[in-house]
């Protein structure tokens, strides 16, 4: 499951700074729990997060058994040219997520 | 005459105003007993974790693989499903029993779209609940406790005045008698259903009404009812009629 929720203003500035903000549907299991026969539930955390904007990385977070399930970023990226955000993450599993934002500039 | 009939009216008035389990305005949501991050959290639709369940719920209600999607129906959901939540529990002529949200939905889902029943607590079933009630949001709540509707809700009455478990409590002593009062470092709510399904904390997921009941009987030692079972469905209903009047606040965010 790599549902995500994404916000980007709908029309930016150039050179101006836009708030970009992202919650990611993930259980982040740290390893710690048991499941109902005491038998330990492997950890399964998002591990890396990055963002890049046409191509270029933007942001990018290491992320650990200590961020709460369903991770919420929220950064600010210089707006240049309309493009697009990709967001990419991926978990201890190897899974991985991606997602997608337009971004407008006028 | 006329005097007998503003008489009678008055009294009638009376007599429905006592029949409330909490006076309309001593009614408060829950969201009043949360502290500050929760409602933060809860009154910004970009950061309520909740609304990952929403949007879940939106591509369900369009998914049609198998045939019939629920918009196939239902069409829009911010029309066809606007104050339904708030109606629920409600009497169900085809299953001839009350039905919470949840079972409503599994119902149309094997009745009608012809599929397996969604799990209770799981994210699809979940998702659909919070997209159908989110449509709901800031309605007050209205349950109907006429007709073939009355019996589950004396039911559900039954079970909340009843004491239950090893601590031998009651529901209403706790949300009825010391709402407001602190139970540790928690603030005893009215325990209104109204911002149900719900992102807890504690939960770092979404859950339903029935969970939270479920929760509370746990805390209680008492033996807690299963999924689905008449009981939760009955309190479900009684709690639906004592916070009638209660906006509808789903996906709540709560600790």
């Amino acid at each position: 499951m790599a549902d995500s929720r994404i916000n980007v203003p709908p029309e930016n500035r150039r050179g101006e700074l836009f708030e970009v903000r992202i919650s990611i549907r993930d259980a982040m299991e740290t390893g710690y729990r048991t499941d109902e026969s005491g038998r330990p539930i492997p950890r399964n955390v998002i591990r890396r997060f990055a963002c890049r904007y046409n191509g270029d990385p933007v942001f990018a977070a290491r992320t650990s058994s200590g961020i709460a399930a369903n991770p919420y970023f929220r950064f600010f990226v210089t707006a240049r040219e309309s493009g697009t955000l990709d967001f990419e993450w991926i978990d201890d599993a190897g899974t991985r997520g991606t997602a997608q934002a337009t971004i407008k500039v006028a | 005459m006329k005097v007998a009939l503003v008489l009678l009216a008055l009294a009638s008035f009376c007599a429905h105003a006592q029949q409330r389990a909490l006076p309309l305005d001593a009614l408060r949501p829950g969201i009043e007993f949360s502290g500050a991050d929760a409602r933060a959290l809860q009154s910004d639709d970009l950061a309520n974790p909740g609304f990952l369940w929403v949007d879940r719920g939106e591509k369900l209600w369009r998914d049609s693989a198998a045939g019939q999607s629920c918009a196939s129906c239902h069409g829009d959901a911010s029309k066809s499903m606007r104050g339904i939540a708030a109606r629920y529990p409600a009497y169900d002529a085809n299953a001839g029993a009350v039905l919470d949200l949840e079972a409503r939905i599994n119902d149309c889902r094997v009745r009608r779209q012809k599929r397996p029943a969604l799990q209770r607590e799981s994210d699809d079933l979940l998702g659909l609940t919070a997209y159908v009630a989110y449509q709901s949001r800031g309605m007050p709540l209205a349950a109907s406790i006429d007709g073939p509707a009355r019996v589950t809700f004396e039911r559900g009455r039954e079970f909340y005045y009843a004491r239950h478990g090893q601590m031998n409590l009651s529901c209403a002593l706790c949300h009825e008698q010391n709402w407001g009062k602190r139970l540790y470092a928690e603030t005893i709510s009215q325990g209104h259903g109204n911002a149900f399904p719900e992102y807890k904390l504690e939960w770092q997921s979404l859950g339903s009404l029935q969970r939270r009941i479920r929760a509370c009987m746990y805390g209680i030692r008492a033996e807690m009812p299963t999924y689905g079972a008449p009981e939760l469905t009955d309190v479900e209903l009684f709690l639906a009629w004592r916070g009638q009047g209660l906006a509808v606040e789903s996906p709540g965010v709560r600790r």
